[in-house]
């Protein structure tokens, strides 16, 4: 029913509109089509003023609506580095987005036909335009100078003593591995991997680096505050991302080609509680890349604190090669329905809860 | 206007009128050779502004619905569920079904609209009645290639209505996601069906294109030498180079993806388990793809882009009453973003695990890209710069196309910057990007040409009241849509998310969300009033009584009203000047087929 109103209005609106818009062109006729251009000329020219004016007071007032709630300080070394080639390069954009709108709308303003002017020929001027291609390109240098300088030192190569951590996305959760005392992470090989046998990452047990290693899913992933952190991210099917907006950092998992990315976290968890003032404050891991139904909410946790709460949690694990190696010994296998890390469909709700 | 057109009232009479060939009906044509197969350019060129228009609609009605569930992702429309059945049970649209739509609406209006309707359009329109020729270099190829695009069209229509809906990952399908049945409904027979459907689309594009290219460099009429003609055609003509450059390397993606869908092969495809299912493909990259695709979809965002370029400049030129500043700057700069657009690729590929060194090669390259953009604005802002500008509904459009992409390209600064694109990419800020500089802009350069060539085309004028409305909703439309969603990216919020409210960082844009949505309503809304404006215009617009009716220099202001096959009534006209004589010497303008003057001033 309400549907059938709004169809109706909106029918009625469009008809009326038709009718204003027809008659207009008869009137043009009857009252000489000179004359009546000229007249919607300088509506029109008025318009252009109007929106500029109006638009960069929208642009102030949209900035202040919303710059609250785009993400305050960042969480990460990295991160500082990028915020800040985001500003310089606001900076100057922002510069050049208001002279050039202003010239546009004000010369479309200002030069609007009009019977006492003519048309000034002036079809070129070398100077202006070498003036003009060399500004932007030096600008631009500039821009590239920082960049390259900034993604060097975010893409280099991870400390020496960064602690690592291996992460893998599949259709749509996250899964992470702690190398373990050793901190030299097992081989895996994707054939192995099966839930029902306890190796959700497809470990080789024949590996001995392997049986240190400790498996972590349903729950977020712990990181040392002010410790460099090396991440090793692979994918069991699609290509996700791990995206961790409050690091600023993001990179793809692609099945077949491990990738990976280091930062140093720099606010624990209850750092930011407090900056953000609000309790419920988590970091998030958001996957950035389509990889099906569930990809709007394949969403993981991490929680960053200081190393002797850190080492309290990983304390409590045991690797995974515990949960396999009885079982080895006793075949066949009992019933593994306990695993932990087989969420698969019922993930989606979990998430969302 | 009246009084310049008395300067040459009888361009075309002066020459002699002996009907040659191909002057008159002289062959009897039926209503299906004359409109159905027909291989006269002018009636391709309508086909293809009509199944553009067409697409345009459907790709149009998807993101409506997409956005009501973004908008309103907790509402239910019972509405929905009425017409889409199980895909929007309980009127709530499923995450299958947005993904399929959301694919489709970019798939449709970046294949279809913007690049066969557009180019397709005007390319075949403006080609042989700007550079004085009778047709294309091969009418036969060129109904195939309108053909081709049909047969796309169906096949792309049909994946629509079958069990498992269409491709779902995305227009940029990036396997193992689409290769995959197992991993999601789109990735079925839909997905196959995408690919046959763009393979058609390529042979169709690649048809036009080399078509476009012979006739420019061929079929130029007596004295139109290449620095004489209008940038249209200039814009015409990288724009099916880049084509013919780049369409065959997607096609070879997509026939690799088809192997890997349906024959086993592993090009894409390593390292699989899915669902628990084990495949035994190893050696694959999937990173190959995305060098494959990019190494089309870039060049493909200014396929899309240089045609509306083209169009602006002309358009803008003609109602300043002024040349067009720096002709050969314009003609250079085009001529840069071409060469540089084969160049950048890789920018949309800073975090998939690239070389970090080779990232900053494509960081180099692609700020470039900037140089000959900045260019072309400097250049248009001045073009309007002491002009006697006429706001006609063309040279509105042209101006907001302007004034977008200045918005568009200066976030293209941030993107390309690969420090910033760690934050960035694939989050809605690259959504407002490129809907800005691409999308909006582009659509802006394609009302621009049909408004100003409409007459051209049909004999009559859209009414210009429903144009000037038709451009201020639009135009304030996609700045409150767009602009705003910037901040949504800043803040980090992934695209592609259909429901934010599980998720801490990113559910605060609730309000946001609901404004963009109603605007984006009542946006497609004045476009349909367009469409009425278009339809109804052909059979009822206000008749064009002048050859001329705008008061411009290029060739195709000389034909008849309603040109025939053929094109022009006796000889083609001979060409003495370039395109942009206007305001000079005192006068408003001097058309392309009048001889220099013994003292013309020199430019
Ligand atoms: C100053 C010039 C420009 C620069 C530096 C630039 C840079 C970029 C970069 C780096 C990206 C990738 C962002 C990401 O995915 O993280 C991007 C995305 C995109 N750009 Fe631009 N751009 C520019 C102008 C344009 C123009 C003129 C167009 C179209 C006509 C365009 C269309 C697109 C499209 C369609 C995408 C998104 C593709 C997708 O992921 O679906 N850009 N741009
Ligand atoms: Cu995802
Ligand atoms: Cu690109």
């Amino acid at each position: 029913m309400q549907t059938v109103f709004i169809v109706a209005i909106l029918a009625l609106g469009f008809l009326v509109t038709f009718q204003i818009a027809k008659a207009s062109e008869y009137v043009a006729i009857l009252r000489g089509e000179e004359r009546s251009r000229k007249q919607t000329n300088k509506i029109n020219g008025f318009l252009l003023l109007v929106f500029l004016i109006a638009g960069l007071i929208g642009v102030y007032y949209c900035n202040e609506q919303l710059k609250g709630k785009i993400l305050g300080a960042p969480a990460s070394d990295h991160g500082v580095l990028v915020d800040r080639m985001l500003y310089i390069t606001l900076a100057l954009t922002f510069i050049v987005f208001v002279i050039t709108q202003v010239a546009l709308f004000w010369f479309s303003y200002k030069y609007q036909e009009s019977d006492t002017r003519k048309a000034f020929y002036y079809p070129h001027n070398n100077k202006l335009e070498v003036i003009w291609t060399v500004i932007p390109a030096i600008t631009l240098t500039v821009l590239v100078g920082f960049g390259i300088f900034y993604w060097f030192k975010i893409t280099g190569e991870a400390p020496k003593d960064a602690m690592q951590v291996e992460v893998v996305g599949s259709q749509f959760k996250w899964e992470y591995r702690y190398p373990g005392a050793d901190k030299v992470f097992g081989k895996k090989y994707f054939k192995e991997i099966s839930d029902a046998k306890n190796n959700p990452l497809g470990q080789l047990w024949d590996d001995p680096a392997n049986h240190d290693d400790i498996y972590v899913s349903g729950e977020p992933m712990h990181l040392v505050v002010n410790k460099p952190v090396k991440l090793i991210i692979g994918a069991k099917d699609v290509i996700h991302d791990v995206g961790l907006a409050h690091f600023r950092m993001k990179m793809d998992a692609v099945p077949g080609t491990p990738t990976t990315m280091w930062f140093t976290p720099t606010k624990t968890t209850a750092d930011m509680k407090k900056e953000t003032k609000n309790p419920d404050f988590v970091y998030e891991i958001s996957c950035d890349q389509m990889c099906g139904k569930g990809h709007w909410s394949m969403r993981g946790e991490i929680v960053v604190e200081t190393q002797e709460e850190f080492d309290a949690w990983l304390a409590k694990k045991d690797p995974q090669y515990a949960k396999v190696a009885p079982a080895k010994k006793m075949e066949p296998a009992k019933d593994s329905a306990t695993a932990p890390g087989i969420l698969k469909d019922s993930v989606i709700a979990q998430v969302i809860k | 206007m009246s009084e310049s057109m008395s300067v040459h009232p009888e361009v075309v009479t002066t020459h002699d009128v002996h009907h040659d060939e191909h002057g008159g009906g002289h062959h009897k044509e039926t209503f299906i050779s004359k409109y159905i197969f027909s291989m006269d350019h002018k009636t391709i060129g309508k086909q293809f502004l009509i199944t553009g228009i067409i697409w345009a609609i459907v790709g149009g009605l998807f993101s409506v619905l997409f956005r009501l569930q973004l908008g309103y992702p907790d509402q239910s429309f019972p509405i929905l569920e009425t017409f889409f059945g199980h895909w929007a049970k309980g009127g709530q649209i499923q995450p299958e079904f947005y993904y399929a739509l959301v694919t489709m609406h970019g798939t449709v209006l970046v294949f279809f609209v913007l690049t066969a309707g557009l180019s397709g359009t005007f390319a075949n329109i403006l080609i042989p009645l700007q550079i004085g020729a009778r047709d294309m270099a091969s009418p036969m190829l060129n109904m195939l290639s309108y053909w081709f695009f049909f047969l796309a069209s169906v096949i792309m229509m049909s994946s629509l209505f079958i069990q498992t809906g269409p491709a779902a990952g995305g227009w940029t399908i990036y396997p193992p996601l689409s290769a995959l049945g197992q991993a999601s409904q789109g990735s079925k027979l839909g997905m196959d069906l995408w690919l046959v459907s763009m393979a058609m689309f390529i042979v169709s594009s690649l048809l036009g294109g080399l078509n476009y290219i012979s006739t420019i460099l061929n079929m130029r009429t007596k004295g139109m030498s290449m620095t004489r003609m209008p940038l249209t055609i200039w814009a015409m003509f990288f724009t099916a180079v880049l084509g013919v450059l780049s369409f065959p390397v997607l096609l070879s993606g997509a026939i690799l993806l088809l192997f890997d869908r349906n024959l086993g092969t592993s090009f894409f495809l390593s390292d699989i388990v899915v669902n628990g299912e084990v495949l035994p493909n190893e050696g694959g990259s999937a990173i190959l793809f995305q060098h494959l695709f990019w190494f089309l979809g870039h060049p493909e965002v200014y396929i899309i882009l240089l045609p509306a370029m083209g169009m602006v400049s002309e358009i803008m030129s003609v109602n300043s009453r002024k040349p067009i500043f720096g002709y050969m700057a314009m003609l250079g700069s085009l001529f840069a973003i071409a060469i540089l657009a084969f160049l950048v690729w890789a920018h949309h590929m800073f975090v998939t695990g690239l070389n970090p060194f080779l990232g900053s090669i494509f960081v180099l390259l692609t700020l470039l890209i900037a140089v000959p953009s900045a260019i072309k604005v400097f250049n248009w802002l001045t073009t309007l710069w002491r002009g006697n500008i006429r706001f006609t509904p063309a040279m509105l459009f042209a101006i907001g196309f302007v004034s977008l992409f200045i918005s568009g390209g200066l976030t293209g600064i941030f993107l390309g910057n690969s420090t910033i694109d760690i934050h960035l990419h694939d989050t809605m800020f690259v959504v407002a990007h490129f809907h800005i500089v691409m999308g909006v802009a582009s659509f802006f350069g394609m009302f621009a040409g049909v408004y100003h060539w409409f007459p051209k085309m049909f004999g009559r004028y859209l009414n210009s009241t429903l144009g000037y409305i038709h451009f201020w909703v639009t135009m304030v439309g996609a700045y409150l849509i767009f602009w705003p969603m910037h901040y949504e990216g800043l803040a980090g919020m992934p695209r592609r998310y259909l429901d934010k409210s599980g998720w801490v960082s990113f559910n605060q844009f609730g309000d946001l969300d609901k404004m963009i949505t109603v605007v984006s309503i009542i946006v497609f809304a004045v476009q349909l009033m367009f469409v009425f404006n278009f339809f109804y215009s052909i059979f009822k617009g206000r008749k064009v009584t002048t050859q001329n009716p705008w008061g411009a220099n290029t060739l195709e202001w000389t034909t008849p009203i309603r040109p025939g096959h053929g094109n022009w009534v006796g000889e083609i006209p001979e060409v003495h000047r370039w395109p942009y004589d206007y305001g000079k010497d005192g006068r408003d303008f001097i058309p392309q087929t009048e001889p220099i003057g013994a003292n013309e001033s020199k430019h």
